[in-house]
């Protein structure tokens, strides 16, 4: 126990030593750039966390984060390392497109499951393919997943400008859908214990995203089925001993991520654009890995990464947009900083850490 | 008239609060084979670890041929004169041997230069100390026993005058660790220092002059080995007396519980490593299938226990027939009755990250009794972990720590207690005592007995004769994937066995 808790300590202090030192060095960055490096921290948290709107739409990227998080997540705790959870999400979310398109009279109690269903099945099928290959033949999953968010991404254009655009219209994407079958928007809910906020794309999907994150942390660590993935991706040698199918557990991990990531679609399509839009999934299934990996695969660390990272979109966009010579790429050096400390180079400092801890609690 | 190639005084070393080694003295004269011996956990490696620069002694001080060397790396060790052999090889497996040899001595610009220079100080150290080897041979294709002379010949084109050999007959068959020996007893001869660290009282008796005992890091004994004996020494080790037989009534055996007829096994390379065995295990007996190393027998055992199908041939056990298009898996297996101690535990055995609570559901996790609807009952596993931990003695019994934690003999406690208790119709147990120190041998060995005098088939593999001889009731010789031969333990002759055991067939008068 003891040993945990020392294990949790150092994991901690590294992570934190890793993003003060990405930020340390964006803010050299800036202050080369002859820009002042507190005011961009103060305007990137400000625009993150300073009003309601900013606050908004940082918990709407957080969403996204938090579903193509767990979707690597899951792989990661079954051994495979999926890059496929941008095509997953766009395919999952064209399933949650179609149902919301087909059963647009229906009450939003009964379209909602089935659209998680939908968006589960669709996105699981686009787990599952590369995981059969992984599993029978031996496929390599990070080869076969990018392939399949290609396939995705031609799918995607080819339905979108020839089947689901309404004629006479310009852009590749579907027509709206009926009212009904939206996700209601936080400012709709807070609206109904008459608390006003500013209207921002973040909706009802963020108390799905974390209820997901409560599941999945009971699933991997609670379930029989969760206890035979982390067996095959710890041990696979152990897993055939103990009689667990290592390729039925591979192929049902990727399920899982694909459904996991298909849900993108829900915050994006059912609960703001309305509607299929081209590459609405763009990115944030690769920020997911960043994500997981910060987060070391636990949905608590995944949450709170996942928040990191919404911070950096949209504190981010609010301080290329107030500050001159910061423009969007710089915001992006800034992502890169992160993901390069905090996931790559994880372990640059940890000896020296771990040496702290132990002098600071000797046993 | 003997000088002193190496004296530790009073060496401690602390882990944290964990004593490794206290207050350790030791003396090793120059030109002998001085044998380190102790459980595992007693603080032979952290030991040899100083000596070798790996880790620096809180306290103490070390003398190298009567100098007193302060040693703060390998580099140092080497320096003085010191060669270590480690239990796990260190080389290059793609390399070649004279690569291998050349790696981090390589001098100059060229490195043809040094190859040139090595292949003949190489070749003269061959000759010297018979240690014949092809210097061109690429490492992976080596078996074993050369890996390991090829290790030797690294220190000593390092110049070693003291050579520490850590376990080095843990991944021996018994003709390689004879032929270790003979080597060892060349490089005495020849005026070397040889350190070799074991728990098998066998090859300190076999090879060594001096012998150290370690208990719990510290050192207890120091004894000429012609003036000690396996029983003194084993317990020095342990630090009580210790039952180096085992005790046993005769066997009861029953009905057949498992029976396997013309079984055949190909393995994924197309080499036949099972061929045409058949014979049965009757409830209330042990049969020991002996035999050296890689004939056959790990693979025999996996296909029994479900882990690999097999070609040709069929396993009935308890009433249920298998055959090569009637299969059964691991787990199907473990629902007809039985239980499996896998050779490997910390490959096979035992998720080693995992903590031992998830460890001891391994294989059992599907059971109703560890799970509710949908989650496990974990405190349900938590509390079932603890009793058996305590009545397999596992220490410390503590269902959380991580199975890597554990000591190697009690990590192999929990693999037992997890199929011991289940009360299984048939055990088969592979290299029970293998790493296991002294104390736990004796458990794990009274344990299957029990389960044999309960009824139970039991199905023993192992490399050590001693372990065969002492526990079964029936012994299996194999070689080349074939019986060669069965004895009935009562009259069994170590003899007749090793001669089977090299594949020569009794004549039928």
């Amino acid at each position: 126990m003891n040993e945990r808790r020392t294990e949790t300590l150092v994991v901690t202090l590294v992570t934190v030593t890793n993003l003060l030192i990405a930020f340390f060095i964006s803010g050299v960055v800036i202050w080369a750039l002859g820009e002042d490096p507190w005011f961009a921290l103060k305007t990137l948290l400000y625009g993150a966390f300073g009003y309601d709107e900013g606050l908004g739409y940082t918990l709407y990227y957080t969403t996204n984060f938090i579903f193509t998080g767990l979707a690597f997540a899951i792989g990661f705790h079954c051994g495979l390392f999926n890059i496929g959870a941008e095509g997953q999400a766009y395919i999952g979310g064209l399933g949650v497109g179609l149902i919301c398109l087909w059963l647009e009279d229906w009450s939003l109690w009964l379209v909602f499951p089935l659209a998680v269903l939908t968006s589960i099945i669709l996105g699981g099928i686009w787990g599952a393919i590369p995981g059969y290959f992984k599993a029978k033949r031996g496929s390599h999953e990070v080869v076969t997943t990018i392939m399949f968010n290609f396939i995705a991404s031609v799918i995607m254009v080819n339905i979108l400008s020839h089947v689901l655009r309404p004629p006479k219209e310009m852009s590749p994407e579907s027509r709206e859908f009926a009212e009904g079958v939206w996700i209601p928007q936080m400012h709709e809910i807070f609206d109904w214990f008459g608390i006003n906020i500013t209207q921002t794309p973040l909706n009802g999907t963020f108390f799905f995203a974390l209820i997901c994150l409560v599941l999945v942390w009971r699933f991997i660590w609670y379930t029989r089925w969760g206890y035979e993935i982390r067996t095959v991706g710890t041990n696979d040698t152990a897993a055939v001993y103990a009689g667990i199918s290592v390729s039925r557990n591979i192929i049902l991990a990727m399920v899982v991520c694909g459904g996991l990531a298909g849900f993108v679609g829900i915050n994006e399509i059912m609960g703001s654009s309305h509607r299929i839009m081209l590459n609405f999934q763009a990115g944030i299934g690769f920020t997911g890995i960043a994500v997981s990996l910060i987060g070391r695969n636990h949905p608590l660390g995944i949450l709170l990464a996942a928040l990191l990272f919404g911070i950096l979109y949209q504190g981010g966009a609010e301080l290329s947009f107030e500050v001159q010579a910061i423009d969007r790429h710089l915001v992006v050096l800034i992502q890169g900083l992160v993901i390069l400390f905090a996931g790559a180079l994880e372990n640059l400092f940890r000896p020296q850490i771990e040496y702290f801890v132990k002098q600071l609690a000797p046993q | 008239m003997s000088t002193v190639a190496i004296e530790l005084t009073d060496i401690n070393k602390y882990f944290g609060n964990v004593c490794a080694n206290k207050d350790v003295s030791l003396k090793v004269e120059s030109g002998t084979i001085h044998g380190i011996i102790g459980e595992n956990g007693a603080g032979k490696s952290t030991l040899m670890s100083i000596l070798y620069g790996f880790y620096q002694a809180d306290s103490g001080a070390i003398a190298v041929q009567e100098k007193s060397t302060e040693i703060r790396s390998a580099h140092d060790a080497i320096a003085a004169g010191i060669g270590m052999v480690h239990q796990h090889f260190m080389l290059v497996d793609t390399f070649t041997v004279l690569e291998n040899v050349v790696l981090g001595t390589e001098t100059g610009f060229s490195l043809q230069e040094s190859m040139q220079k090595t292949e003949r100080e190489l070749q003269r150290l061959e000759k010297d100390y018979h240690l014949e080897v092809d210097i061109n041979a690429v490492i992976n294709t080596l078996p074993v026993g050369l890996q390991q002379r090829v290790e030797i010949l690294k220190a000593l084109y390092r110049g070693a005058d003291i050579l520490i050999l850590d376990e080095p007959t843990g991944v021996l068959t018994p003709q390689e660790a004879d032929h270790l020996f003979r080597i060892l007893n060349e490089l005495r001869e020849q005026g070397k220092t040889v350190i070799l660290i074991t728990h098998k009282l066998r090859e300190i008796m076999a090879i060594t002059d001096n012998v150290s005992v370690m208990r719990q890091g510290e050192m207890v004994a120091h004894r000429k080995t012609s003036e000690t004996d396996r029983e003194e020494l084993a317990e020095l080790m342990v630090g009580r007396k210790v039952l180096m037989q085992v005790d046993k009534a005769p066997a009861k055996p029953g009905s057949p519980m498992l029976t396997v007829k013309h079984l055949d096994y190909i393995d994924d390379f197309g080499v036949r490593r099972v061929k045409d065995v058949s014979f049965e295990v009757h409830c209330g007996e042990i049969v020991g299938i002996a035999g050296v190393s890689g004939n056959g027998q790990s693979e025999l055992m996996e296909v029994i226990t479900g882990i690999k199908p097999f070609q040709k041939g069929q396993i009935q056990i308890s009433g249920q027939t298998i055959t090569s298009t009637v299969r059964a898996d691991a787990a199907t297996m473990r629902r007809f009755g039985m239980a499996h101690v896998p050779e490997d535990r910390q490959r096979r055995g035992l998720v080693t990250s995992f903590s031992a609570n998830e460890n001891i559901i391994l294989g059992y996790h599907k059971n109703p009794s560890y799970n509710n609807f949908i989650e496990m009952d974990r405190d349900f596993i938590i509390q079932s972990c603890k009793k058996q931990m305590e009545h397999f003695d596992v220490r410390p019994d503590n269902p959380h720590l991580r199975a890597s934690l554990f000591s190697g003999g009690n990590q192999q406690k929990l693999v037992v207690a997890r199929e011991f208790e289940r009360d299984p119709a048939l055990l088969v147990v592979g290299q029970p005592t293998r790493g296991v120190d002294i104390g736990a041998i004796e458990f794990i060995h009274r344990q299957i007995i029990a389960m044999r005098d309960a009824g139970k088939a039991v199905l023993l593999v192992s490399v050590e004769l001693d372990e065969i001889l002492s526990l079964s009731d029936r012994i299996l010789v194999m070689f080349d994937g074939q019986i060669m031969g069965e004895i009935l333990a009562k009259d069994a002759d170590e003899r007749e066995i090793g001669l089977l055991m090299a594949g020569v067939r009794k004549e039928a008068a």
